[in-house]
């Protein structure tokens, strides 16, 4: 059969997120929340379930998901207190927006960090063109971020667009934990796009060096090694969650809750 | 410390007589798969050699003193050994002596900067690429170098083409940038939370690392795994070969630009990694392996899952036979990176990339584990041509394979009411243990090492650590016009090689 027909024999496999819901959204696990605070003194050992230190003891009991690497250890050990979560709406515009449940003043920051925001990107109108770098990243990263340009998610509906230079990039998407072999390479192709710019930092290890960190040249995610402004966690984020962080990134989202993301659009 | 001779039925050589003590163990039949040195409290270092053999492995080590860490080289006999010498040169400062060509490899370091094995490897270092330029320099030599930064969606590697006036053009690689020092990590961590890390080092094979630490662990533990969670393993092992060779298709096509192949390939892996994610919440199978077994029952039916995979299988293999007798697609491949039977010998190469030049025995087949031996499994028939067209015809008969396998292992726990998943490793012996299993890209080794109960040194060593030596070797002539089936011909995963 030639390659035409092929094509065609599909009919449309795109999803309409963001503008509907996608039904295989609640798939993939995206986070993992607090459900319920314990009685007074039932919290201990909960720090020790943890292998990246992502859980607090509080009071409250929180998550950061800037470190969680989705291992499940919380949600076997004690299901009453967290459960997953597969909205993909996880990403936030500030490393402090991450830990849940949220934080008193949390809402002050979010509406302080989006004004700033929306005001750099007013001038990137309605298309986007990113550049992708990869900072130590374990490899998985890379294919969630490709999966974006494919005909299932095909970003460029939304006006989205990966360049090869970074002369023409609005975002750059790092990944990996932030290696000492990469800051010098990130650096520069960070200073090399044009402003204004945007930074959006894929996945656990680039948020906090996840598990990965610390070794001996790991810098503990990108934060410190250019200014970061949508964290996307998960390990590796998800390509509805990666989009998502792109999509807060352009200000074409509202409110930073969770989008739906079960039942049928 | 002193080594038990008879730990691992190892030899203990005097470092004098070290070098040729390898090159006889790595004699045909056997191949040589690694050199591991691993530090000792007095500062010395005992390096371990080892040899895959027709019915397992077999290791000979050797002791370094503490403040004279330096033997004769093993790869002026053995190039296979030569990526592996410059690593310890870089993060222990060993000091192979007569190494042909000693290049920093995944830590340039000029002379005055510690290595970081030997202080507290948590204290920062950095990378300085002027160590790099040592052999690089010379009359008319000119340097082209594209990356660590690529156009497109890639990890960080960084290359070379190097060309003295109007010779053939040489290329050169350089991992370095994405080194992150993860095997070390591992002496942070339980044992437990260790399969976590090793699911990070090659985050594309994440299950195969998964499961070739767990079995190095259930080694030394003596554990037997329940053989439903076998059957997962394999299910769960299978479905991330089919991802990576999927993922390989959809390079070639795209640099050949086959575009409707290229969209129908996209089409079928996400479908696989939605698969993937069905069965367990992980689109890349994380949390499943554990050790002692896995960490539960499927998620999904499994009956409905094998009905999902034979639907995408019947869509891939459409559209793979369509690939292959598109001749456009075709011409780019035929002859492209050819790599000659007898270099792909000597530099231990494994996997797809063996399989394409006629060599390469397949873990699963040649010392089978896990439920393999029950799987009725067939290796890929190796292709002699050594092209890349060679190596995508290898990819394509195990991808068919791998399909079977899993489907026949969804059938297996659609039928099986196992509810044992796990079984809780009884304490962990000290000692070393060797294991390896067959991932996407050929063979996998772990070595696992334990002192009082916790790890002591875990190193992954992946199949690209042989292949990606060989990458530069593929290339005759043009660079440029072959370089992206080259490049997706040889599947190199850097996280991992990088370490
Ligand atoms: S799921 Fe996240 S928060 Fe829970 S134990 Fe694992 S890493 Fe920590």
């Amino acid at each position: 059969m030639p390659w035409v027909a092929r094509g065609l024999r599909e009919g449309i496999v795109t999803t309409r997120y963001p503008r509907r819901p996608d039904d295989h959204g609640p798939d993939f696990v995206a986070a993992v929340t607090v459900t319920d605070q314990p009685a007074e003194g039932a919290g201990q050992g909960l720090a020790g379930l943890c292998p990246t230190g992502a859980i607090s003891v509080g009071p409250p009991v929180a998550v950061d998901r800037g470190r969680c690497i989705l291992c499940g250890h919380c949600v076997d050990a004690r299901p009453e207190m967290f459960a997953y979560e597969s909205s993909p709406g996880t990403a936030r515009l500030h490393r402090r927006l991450l830990v849940t449940p949220p934080a008193p003043g949390d809402d002050d920051l979010e509406a302080r960090v989006r004004a700033e925001l929306a005001a750099r990107v007013r001038r990137f109108g309605r298309s986007l063109h990113i550049r992708h770098v990869d900072a130590g990243s374990d490899g998985s990263e890379e294919w969630e971020i490709a999966a974006l340009t494919g005909p299932i998610y095909d970003v460029h509906r939304l006006g989205i667009f990966f360049t090869a230079s970074p002369r023409h990039a609005d975002v750059l998407l790092v990944t990996g934990a932030g290696t000492a072999g990469m800051a010098e390479p990130l650096q520069r192709t960070y200073h090399a796009m044009p402003d204004p710019k945007v930074v959006v930092a894929v996945g656990t290890d680039a948020i906090s060096g996840g598990l990965v960190h610390p070794t001996y040249v790991t810098r503990g995610g990108v934060a410190g090694l250019l200014p970061v402004d949508v964290c996307v966690p998960g390990s590796p984020p998800s390509p509805f969650s990666i989009l998502h962080g792109l999509l807060l990134a352009m200000g074409r989202l509202g409110g930073t809750r969770p989008l739906r993301a079960r039942g049928r659009g | 410390m002193t080594i038990q001779g008879d730990r691992l039925g190892e030899e203990v050589i005097d470092r004098s007589r070290f070098a040729e003590a390898v090159t006889r163990l790595s004699a045909g039949p056997n191949r040589f798969a690694g050199l591991f040195p691993s530090l000792r409290a007095s500062g010395g270092v005992e390096l371990r050699a080892v040899a895959a053999t027709p019915g397992g492995y077999t290791s000979v080590v050797t002791e370094l003193p503490p403040g004279d860490l330096a033997y004769p080289s093993v790869s002026v006999g053995l190039p296979a050994a030569s990526w592996y010498e410059r690593e310890i040169h870089d993060r222990y400062g060993i000091q192979p002596g007569g190494h042909p060509r000693l290049d920093p490899l995944v830590l340039p370091l000029l002379p005055e900067d510690p290595h970081p094995a030997l202080g507290d490897w948590h204290s920062q270092v950095t990378p300085d690429p002027r160590a790099l330029d040592a052999h690089a320099s010379g009359e008319g030599l000119f340097t082209i170098p594209y990356g660590p930064v690529r156009s497109g969606v890639f990890e960080a590697v960084e290359y070379l083409v190097e060309t003295f006036g109007e010779d053939i053009p040489r290329l050169r690689s350089r991992i370095y940038h994405k080194h992150r020092g993860i095997d070390w990590r591992f002496e942070d961590l339980t044992p437990d939370d260790g399969v976590l890390l090793a699911e990070r080092v090659e985050g594309t094979a994440s299950v195969a690392h998964a499961i070739a630490y767990c079995r190095g662990l259930e080694q030394l533990t003596g554990t037997e795994v329940p053989y439903g969670a076998e059957v997962v393993r394999l299910v769960h092992a299978e479905l991330e070969r089919v991802a990576n060779h999927l993922d390989s298709m959809i390079r070639h096509s795209d640099g050949s630009y086959q575009a409707v192949a290229n969209a129908r390939l996209a089409v079928h892996k996400e479908r696989l990694l939605r698969l993937r994610a069905t069965l367990c919440g992980s689109r890349f199978g994380r949390n499943v392996v554990v050790p002692g077994g896995v960490s539960g029952p499927m998620r999904r039916p499994p009956d409905e899952a094998r009905s999902e995979l034979l639907r995408i299988a019947s869509g891939v293999s459409g559209d793979a036979r369509a690939m292959m007798s598109t001749p456009s697609f075709l011409d780019r491949l035929r002859g492209a990176g050819v790599l000659p039977a007898d270099l792909v010998a000597a530099h231990g190469a494994v996997g797809p990339v063996a399989r394409g030049s006629g060599l390469g025995e397949d873990v699963r087949h040649a010392r089978p584990y896990g439920a393999y031996p029950s799987s009725g499994f067939r290796p890929a028939a190796p292709h002699g041509q050594g092209d890349a067209l060679a190596r995508q015809q290898v990819r394509l008969e195990e991808m068919d394979e791998s399909f079977r396998l899993a489907a026949e292992g969804l059938a297996v726990l659609a039928g099986c009411n196992e509810s044992e998943w796990r079984r809780s490793p009884g304490a962990v012996a000290d000692g070393t243990a060797i294991s390896a299993v067959e991932s996407p890209q050929g063979e996998l080794l772990y070595v696992v090492e334990t002192d009082g109960g916790r790890l002591a040194r875990v190193k992954p060593r992946c199949a690209a650590f042989h292949n990606f030596a060989l990458f530069p070797a593929a290339f005759r002539g043009d660079i440029l016009t072959d370089f992206v089936f080259i490049e997706a011909s040889f599947g190199l995963s850097v996280a991992g090689v990088a370490g």
